[in-house]
């Protein structure tokens, strides 16, 4: 398969990643969100690692994901913490800093 | 340099102890004066001037021995770079003089205010001041033993600014007491504030030396005057006036002078002591002390003269019109002290040296004599209160009194010989100290001389007033009629300081000289004293006329009653309430230096600190508020506006970074 197959897969992704982070106002789809652009990521890693025919691309993917999953750890437990006084997770209610 | 060729007369070494002791006295007395008692606080601290006295004496007696003297080093205390300034005590024969009559006349005041305030906190109704009054008394010993040892200006200027603080303290003594509750408060501060003004420019004068000379030690200074007085005689001429402010602050002179009348809030002992017979001679010691300054510059010279002779004449002629009888000496004492700075600007400092002395005797004399007096007239006050007599009587306006001579007569005699000292008649103290500066005026201005006559004459005419209203005719209050002697403890002092200010002139009897010769090992003398006959008979004739006169008015047909009006302002009119009402100089100043000074603080309180200052640092923070509501629009408090933005930024990082090349 060619290579830009994958990067258009990966825009896409990385696309509907940010607009999910900017438009959604729930907190747990936002975080989805997330996962989605990280993901696009690690394809693009994986797309040019096996390109370039080097191991580094893949190497780095690994990185993403363990880092993407403690970041998704304390992400869910705010979430937690923030339902328990709000009773709702909606991101527009944390407002509390408006100036 | 201070080991001279090494040898130290040992006595000499004792010195220190004139400053000790009182320092012990205060201790002790702060420390288990409650446990000791009145009779042990007053004996501690007579003890401890006594003691002075004594170290003053053997110092003295050193002195005729080795007329040089000595440095003794006691602590350094300033060392930056080559400047040098260690608190070194100075014994020659003026410190030593100066020493002789604090601590001796002090040892006599110490002793008699057992006495005195034993009566006087039992009067005044608190009893347990009786302490604090003994050891602020030790603590103006020990701060003017400071003053008169110091061996370099700033040595003298802590000691100078110690005796201004306890003569705060002492004439504050009753603080709560006085017109309005606050009568004595408001005195004590006055005579701060006005001494602050000298002191500020007795601190200049200070500065003035140090920058000109690089050195405050008095030794190099008087040695360097010739050499500065070639190189900058302007600096010279600044310097004097400036120590002259000082001295028209400390020395009540013209225009400082007004404390003093209303330092008489104080006790009689502390108006004795600090107010006639010692601290206000600071600023005369330290004229004759600078002596070379002022031999180096004629214009201050002239200043200080007419300085003097002025107060010596406006003190005068105030003193003849006044009716509180402690009021009548303190205005004689600022016209002594005129004439004691118009003899130091005559260049005659030994007439001056002698009058210090026999001033010391005799104002303190009758001082402490019209403490007796008061003393007196309170016992008639609380003795006849059964009668009629009037609790408002005041026990020391001249006119509730007459005829006391019968009640009190030893402070009668006491008080006669002080007078007549002070009135200058042979062959009291006063008159040979009085005829050396009339002598002195004389041969230097006429003018002055002439003043200063009429300034004797003045002396001479307010003591017989004031003689024959206390003590001659009829009782003229109840107060009056049941007055009665004072204790032996009060009377003893008396009765010593009357013997000195009897022969008192001994000291400097024309033909020997003997003051005159002590001090020439220290001093320049550059009139040598002379007695010429024709003025000491014109000044002790004028003596007798104003005692005569004071007779005629006074004498001969005493005042009726208490509410009598005064002979003299029958004939002299407004001439006399003019000089009673003090030439209205303090409404004088209160409306030229005063109410400006206060309009002027409050424009700086008003207009420039709440309007002004204030005004820019609220407006900054105001400011700063307004702007900082406008950027606080922009934290919205949405997290998804902020992730916008970051997003934002970051695509305008990257099209930055690959528009870049």
């Amino acid at each position: 398969m060619p290579l830009s197959y994958f990067l258009g897969i990966s825009i896409v992704m990385f696309t509907i990643g940010v607009l999910g982070v900017l438009l959604r106002r729930n907190a747990l789809v936002i975080l989805m969100s997330l996962e989605l652009m990280f993901n696009s990521a690690n394809l693009l890693f994986v797309a040019y690692a096996n390109y370039h025919q080097i191991l580094t691309g893949q190497i780095m993917v690994f990185f993403v994901m363990a880092v993407a999953a403690a970041e998704v750890g304390i992400g869910l437990a705010l979430l937690v913490a923030i339902f328990r006084v709000k009773k709702s997770i909606d991101i527009d209610q944390m407002s509390s800093l408006k100036g | 340099m201070l080991f001279q060729d090494g040898f130290m007369n040992s006595t000499f070494s004792l010195v220190p102890l004139v400053f000790l002791l009182p320092l012990l006295g205060i201790l002790v007395n702060w420390l288990i004066g409650k446990y000791i008692g009145e009779k042990g606080i007053g004996t501690v601290a007579s003890l401890a001037t006594g003691g002075s006295f004594f170290v003053s004496v053997l110092l003295a007696l050193a002195l005729l021995k080795d007329h040089a003297g000595a440095q003794v080093p006691f602590l350094q205390w300033i060392s930056i770079g080559s400047f040098n300034l260690n608190w070194v005590f100075r014994v020659d024969t003026l410190s030593v003089t100066m020493m002789l009559v604090v601590s001796g006349v002090g040892l006599l005041i110490h002793i008699y205010s057992i006495g005195y305030m034993h009566e006087d906190v039992r009067h005044q109704g608190d009893p347990k001041r009786f302490r604090r009054f003994f050891i602020f008394l030790n603590l103006f010993i020990l701060a003017m033993m400071l003053l008169v040892t110091g061996d370099n200006f700033l040595v003298l200027f802590v000691g100078w600014e110690g005796v201004g603080l306890c003569s705060y303290l002492l004439l504050g003594f009753w603080f709560e007491k006085g017109e309005g509750g606050i009568g004595n408060a408001k005195a004590a501060k006055k005579a701060f504030i006005t001494n602050r003004i000298g002191d500020f420019g007795f601190l200049i004068a200070i500065f003035l030396i140090f920058w000109n000379f690089g050195t405050l030690n008095f030794g190099e200074v008087f040695a360097m005057v010739p050499a500065i007085a070639q190189s900058q005689p302007g600096a010279l001429v600044a310097i004097t006036l400036f120590m002259l402010l000082g001295v028209t602050g400390k020395s009540a002179q013209i225009p400082l002078y007004v404390w003093l009348p209303d330092a008489m809030a104080g006790p009689t002992p502390v108006s004795a002591l600090i107010h006639a017979a010692t601290m206000v001679t600071a600023g005369v010691y330290l004229m004759v002390r600078s002596q070379a300054l002022y031999i180096a510059t004629p214009v201050a010279q002239q200043v200080v003269v007419w300085i003097g002779a002025l107060t010596a004449l406006l003190a005068g002629l105030i003193a003849v019109a006044q009716f509180d009888i402690k009021k009548v000496l303190a205005y004689s004492t600022i016209s002594q002290l005129g004439f004691m700075v118009a003899a130091v600007g005559l260049g005659a400092e030994i007439a001056a040296m002698f009058h210090l002395v026999t001033h010391a005797f005799f104002k303190a004399l009758l001082f402490l004599s019209s403490g007796s007096v008061i003393l007196g007239m309170e016992h008639g006050l609380s003795a006849g209160a059964h009668g009629n007599a009037q609790p408002h009587d005041d026990p020391q306006d001249m006119r509730n009194m007459g005829g006391l001579r019968k009640n009190m007569p030893v402070t009668f005699v006491v008080y006669l010989i002080g007078a007549l000292a002070l009135a200058g008649i042979a062959p009291l103290s006063g008159f040979f100290s009085k005829d050396e500066i009339l002598v002195a005026a004389s041969q230097g201005n006429k003018a002055v001389f002439l003043i200063l006559l009429f300034a004797a004459f003045l002396t001479a005419f307010y003591m017989g007033r004031q003689i024959f209203m206390v003590f001659f005719g009829e009782a003229r209050t109840n107060a009056a009629k049941n007055a009665k002697e004072s204790s032996l403890l009060v009377t003893i002092p008396l009765m010593i300081l009357a013997v000195l200010s009897v022969a008192g002139g001994a000291l400097n009897l024309p033909g020997k000289h003997t003051l005159e010769h002590w001090l020439s090992s220290t001093l320049e003398i550059r009139h040598p004293a002379e007695f010429i006959w024709s003025i000491a008979i014109a000044s002790f004739s004028i003596a007798i006329i104003a005692i005569l006169l004071a007779y005629f008015i006074y004498g001969k047909k005493p005042l009726e009653n208490a509410k009598a009006v005064d002979p003299l302002s029958k004939s002299l009119g407004g001439a006399f309430n003019l000089m009673n009402k003090k030439f209205l100089v303090d409404e004088f100043y209160q409306a030229v230096v005063l109410k400006p000074y206060t309009k002027l603080a409050d424009f700086s309180a008003r207009v420039v600190d709440q309007a002004g200052i204030d005004g820019v640092v609220n407006g900054i923070g105001s400011l700063t508020t307004s702007f900082s509501g406008l950027l606080r629009k922009l934290q919205t408090g949405f997290a998804r506006t902020y992730a916008l933005s970051i997003f934002i930024g970051v695509v305008a990082i990257l099209v930055y970074l690959l528009t870049r090349i």
